[in-house]
């Protein structure tokens, strides 16, 4: 399909594209890799009178290095973040969890900040974003603000972003020393998750001092599996208290029944995932 | 029919790369989509919402109103000149054939039928004018389940007919005197299982989306459509609007694939055809992805009731099949001919004595079926190979075992089955060793059986499917014995060029296989010419003006041999020109290597190009022989083509996820003598692919009130590369008798043997689990189902699944 008539604007500046977004209306759009918005707008399931195209805004790419943290722009593509040598040292979570995203195709054109601002609970990146406690950097026409991971995604498809407003970067911590993983289960190679788990496990000698662990599409938002990080803390780094706590990967969650698969089905994936998940991430 | 002399020379069996490629790969051609035309307009669509409803009002004035919009139109406005739409193969006398009008008039029967249309100056604004013409509708009940359509007051999907049943069909061997008696076989039988297998509903996803343009400004109204059927789409239209044939001209340019989703005259076809001549201009128009998967014709979608009687020592001596078949809401070109199709298959590569198959075609408000790569016998072969596994599994035999003690060997050729077709030649058994040994059969067995022992979460399984399909569409003789509405002979033409080269012209309708390359092939060794001075012509009814196209794996097990005669004609009719440049007789002149000479003095002779400039000047010609060279041939085969093979596939099956993953795959053919082996490869690739992807991946799906829910390719799952295995494909090689090639077809075989091969694998990881079935697409989610239930079942006592 073809979409509606839309006006285009392509500027060069953060504050130059907030200018652009608030010109724009209410209608106007942020367009990023396009990998999500312009099959939307091919559907006609989004009708924008605007799309402002932030593929020219330079300082809203790439990795920095900032103290305790890496500084990812939301611009920098799927493919450059599997590229930088900062993320897969400080971040290896970010690089495990992209290499599992679509095909090459859509890793070179989609973005890393526009699939978090898309907040599709299907998507990689949120719940990566989720167990990391990543910090959201926007920028808005009353200035700049940060919001934590737990209070950027707010529902299906709806971020804490308004819409006038640009997600300019990530701040992630550094987990240097921690074990990760990114478990993925799909139906063919390029689709979207069933169900992802995301693990980030700090371990010393053979305990576990600290777990971060969320779901990807087990709620209408990537979510964090309180109830597994809770049973692992201080825990025997062994199959036994791996396959325990993943018992508790689907509490409190609230997954769909739909063509891909049943709720039923996607809380047992939890499970049996977060398990093999946090054996891989702690080296066991 | 005798086996003629093998004269094949340095070209066929080369892997030639493929000519047509540079230009298909890189998309630097004619495809439909490329053309444009002074004054063209662009269609756009308007397609039902509803599954099933009456139409209470259209008004296309709004559209209209807007800029760029240059007509409109609703079904209405055309319904005296858009013609009907053709089903060509009513397979019974009493088969009920609804009305199908290609631009609906007052209802609706599926979810994507075409309601109006509009023209205008540019696509985009096609589309945006789409969203104004109002339309109303009154819902009507719907009915989606083939058991609940014909159950007594089902709501009916053409209320005029009175039922939704399309046709009962009937195939008895005791009856037809093909072989013994159904009824009785299973009276005698010491073991008779009866399994219900279920084809899901698939989509073919040809890579470029149907696109038509029609020019009526000339004297031939000119229709280009990426269709598989030229040919047959320029009949039907002409008896279906009353256009005479002669002002019509169809030309298929390059198309990408079609996979029998192009064997059709479509609606849309239909309304360009009535859209060109209502406006006196050229129009346009291309389907969009979902429109392919909302209304394109659909695969598959049948209940298979089968049941198998066999001796204990694991002989089978009688099969028995009831099939429900789902028409979808119309008949296209062949709907209901596609379960017939397979219904001579069902007793596969075995000698079964007795043979009973019942299919009835049944109508639901959902888009029509025809068909879809393999047509039938993928069906029949799914479901005969499912069951042999079923009853070893009964027997406690190994699989292949059950499979040796009915199958027909070797010697046993000409073998007439209980179906009533001769199979004309084969050796299973020699596809089968072959197939084994590559496999690793045995050690695969042993890692099986440790691995069940040991309680590993991943389990193994090995699947066979030995298999024979009838290709090669199809003798006319008998086509009209099934009532179908054509032939199945295949023309060629060949042309002698002044300067020596060749234009080789066939009636078959290329669409991505590499008939110009293997053509060439052949005619280069026929004429002793180079291959690149041979050009292959097709696809335009003003050069090729004659033809059944492609499909049913036919173009070289039927064309080839129009091709082969024709080329012989022209060697035939240049000896006397030759013997005139010679000074000699004919009758002592041979053909060899590509130049007349007479017989036992090597040396200097004349080439079929020293004849052709001898016949284009014509200064000194013989007395009373034609000043051309140029031939046709037309061949109309006494049977059908019989490739046969044995695919194995291992897979490890994720106990707790329910995943599968093919781990090894091998696949012998054995598809006669082989033109080019790279593109045989190619064909069994893509095959297999397609096979696995009904075996793992793709269903279409519709929820209660008939709304397609997999109408994208993120629900419709078709897997890619990433997602399929290492395909090792080898050969036999049993030439086919009736072919003066050797060759058979191949263009089916195998997506026909995959999908067995895929879920008997599956079945066969899970069996000691309790699991006896997964239905297709047999999803992670599935598998996961199955092994639950056996285990609940074994907790409640056992009970099977
Ligand atoms: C075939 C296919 C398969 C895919 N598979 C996966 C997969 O397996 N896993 C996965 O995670 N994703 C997958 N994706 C999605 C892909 O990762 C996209 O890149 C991502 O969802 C959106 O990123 P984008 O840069 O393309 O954003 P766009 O499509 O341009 O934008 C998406 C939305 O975010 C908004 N937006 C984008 N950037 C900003 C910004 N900086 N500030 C404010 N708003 C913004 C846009 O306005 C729009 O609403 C797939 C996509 C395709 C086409």
């Amino acid at each position: 399909m073809i979409p509606t008539a839309f006006d285009y604007s392509r500027p060069t500046g953060v504050d130059e594209a907030v200018h652009a977004l608030t010109d724009g209306g209410e209608d106007a759009k942020v367009l990023a890799g396009g990998q999500s918005l312009i099959p939307m707008l091919r559907l006609r399931f989004a009708a924008p009178s605007m799309l402002v195209d932030l593929g020219s805004v330079d300082e809203m790419r790439g990795v920095r290095d900032d103290g305790d943290a890496l500084v990812i722009g939301a611009m920098t593509t799927h493919a450059e973040v599997l590229d930088d040598p900062l993320i897969r040292a400080q971040a290896p979570l970010i690089a495990q969890a992209t290499a599992t995203v679509a095909d090459r195709q859509v890793r070179h054109m989609g973005t890393f900040g526009g699939s978090l601002a898309h907040a599709d609970p299907a998507g990689d990146m949120p719940s990566v974003a989720t167990a990391l406690d990543a910090t959201f950097e926007i920028a808005g026409p009353s200035g700049r603000r940060s919001v934590p991971a737990s209070e950027f995604f707010v529902d299906y498809l709806t971020s804490a972003l308004e819409p006038d407003e640009i997600l300019v970067s990530v701040r992630v911590p550094k987990l240097a020393g921690w074990g990760t993983h990114y478990e993925k289960f799909n139906r063919v190679a390029q689709a979207w998750a069933l169900v992802g788990v995301a693990v980030a496990i700090r371990r010393s000698n053979g305990t576990i001092d600290e777990a971060r662990v969320a779901l990807t599409n087990m709620s209408s938002t990537p979510v964090r599996a309180h109830g597994v990080e809770e049973a692992l803390v201080g825990a025997p780094a062994t199959d036994e208290s791996m396959a325990a706590a993943g018992q508790h990967a689907a509490e409190g969650t609230e997954p769909t029944s739909d063509v891909s698969a049943s709720a039923d089905y996607r809380t047992h994936l939890a499970t049996v995932l977060t398990r093999r998940a946090l054996g891989t991430a702690a080296g066991i | 029919m005798t086996v003629t002399e093998d004269r094949s020379g340095a070209e066929v069996g080369r892997e030639r790369l493929r000519k047509e490629d540079a230009r298909l790969i890189t998309g630097r051609t004619m495809w439909t989509e490329n053309i444009s035309l002074p004054g063209m307009l662009h269609l756009g669509i308007l397609r039902s919402p509803m599954a099933h409803a009456r139409i209470t009002h259209v008004d296309v004035g709004p559209a209209l109103e807007m800029s760029g919009v240059v007509e409109a139109f609703s079904g209405r406005d055309i319904a005296d000149m858009q013609g009907a739409m053709p089903c060509v193969w009513p397979v019974t006398e009493d088969t009920v054939l609804p009305d199908y009008p290609p631009l609906a008039v007052d209802e609706v029967r599926h979810t994507g039928e075409p309601v109006a249309v509009v023209a205008a100056r540019d696509h985009a604004t096609a589309m945006d004018a789409l969203e104004a013409i109002e339309i109303d509708y009154e819902p009507l009940p719907v009915v989606l389940d083939m058991e609940e359509a014909l159950a007594d007051g089902a709501p009916l999907v053409h209320a005029d007919t009175g039922t939704n049943k399309c046709y009962t069909w009937v195939l008895d061997s005791a009856e037809a005197g093909t072989g013994d008696d159904v009824a009785q076989a299973e009276a005698d039988a010491e073991i008779v299982i009866n399994r219900r297998y279920i084809q899901q509903r698939l989509i073919p996803a040809f890579m470029e989306p149907r696109s038509v343009v029609v020019d009526p400004t000339g004297e031939q109204i000119t229709m280009w459509s990426a269709t598989q059927v030229p040919h047959i789409l320029r009949l039907l239209l002409a008896m279906s609007t009353g256009v005479p044939e002669q002002k019509i001209r169809v030309i298929a340019p390059d198309v990408g694939g079609g996979f029998g989703g192009k064997l059709q005259v479509t609606p849309e076809e239909f309304i360009a055809f009535a859209a060109a001549r209502r406006f006196g201009r050229p129009v346009k128009y291309v389907e969009s992805r979902s429109e392919t998967m909302l209304s394109g014709h659909h695969g598959r979608d049948q209940i298979q009731d089968v049941t198998l009687c066999a001796r204990r020592d694991g002989t089978v001596t009688g099969i028995s099949v009831k099939l429900l078949a789902n028409m979808g809401a119309y008949l296209g070109i062949i709907t209901p001919g596609i379960p017939i199709l397979g219904a001579f298959m069902y007793g596969g590569i075995y000698k079964f004595p007795a043979y009973r198959f019942e299919c009835s075609g049944v109508f639901t408000n959902t888009t029509k079926t025809d068909a879809y790569r393999g047509a039938g016998r993928p069906e029949a072969t799914f479901a005969l190979e499912r069951a042999m596994d079923d009853l070893a599994d009964e027997l406690g035999m190994d699989a292949m075992e059950v499979r040796r003690r009915s199958w027909i060997n070797h010697d046993e050729f000409p073998y007439t089955t209980s179906a009533g077709l001769t199979y004309d030649s084969g050796n299973y058994e020699a596809a089968t060793e072959k197939a084994m040994e590559l496999f690793g059969y045995n050690e695969l067995r042993r890692e099986q059986a440790s691995r069940r022992e040991s309680g590993d979460p991943v389990q193994l399984g090995i699947g066979i499917s030995t298999y024979t399909e009838m290709c090669g569409l199809a003798p006319s003789r008998i086509l009209g014995q099934l009532r179908y509405g054509a032939g199945g002979w295949e023309t060629a033409s060949v042309r002698m060029l002044p300067t020596g080269k060749v234009e080789v012209i066939t009636g078959t309708s290329p669409h991505g296989q590499g008939h110009e390359t293997a053509w060439s092939q052949i005619a280069a060794d026929r004429l002793g010419v180079p291959f690149d001075d041979v050009e292959v012509l097709h696809g335009d009814t003003r050069t090729s003006h004659k033809g059944l196209d492609t499909y049913g794996s036919r173009s070289l097990a039927v064309g080839g041999i129009a091709l082969v005669n024709a080329c012989q004609k022209v060697v035939d009719k240049a000896k006397p020109i030759a013997a005139h440049l010679l000074e000699c007789d004919p009758a002592d002149l041979e053909f060899v290597d590509g130049q007349y000479r007479v017989k036992g003095t090597p040396g200097a002779g004349k080439t079929l190009a020293d004849c052709a400039l001898a016949v284009f000047t014509s200064h000194d010609m013989p007395d009373g022989v034609e000043s051309s060279l140029d031939a046709d041939a037309t061949f109309d085969p006494e049977n059908f083509s019989y490739p046969h093979g044995t695919h194995l596939c291992a897979t490890e099956v994720d106990t707790e996820t329910g995943r599968v993953t093919i781990r090894s795959y091998v696949a012998v053919d054995d598809v006669g003598r082989v033109v080019n082996p790279m593109i045989v490869e190619g064909q069994v690739h893509g095959g297999v692919a397609q096979g696995i992807a009904q075996a793992l991946f793709e269903e279409a799906v519709y929820d209660a009130d008939g709304n397609l829910l997999t109408g994208t390719f993120v629900d419709y799952t078709i897997p890619s590369s990433a997602d399929l295995p290492d395909i090792v494909t080898d050969r036999t090689e049993t030439p086919a008798p009736g072919h003066p090639l050797g060759s058979k077809g191949v263009g089916e075989a195998g997506t026909i043997a995959s999908t067995p091969a895929v879920v008997n694998s599956v079945v066969d990881a899970l069996r000691h689990l309790g699991v006896s079935d997964v239905r297709m697409p047999c999803t992670p989610e599935r598998v996961w189902q199955a092994i639950r239930s056996a285990q609940d079942g074994a907790q409640e006592g056992g009970a099977r699944l």
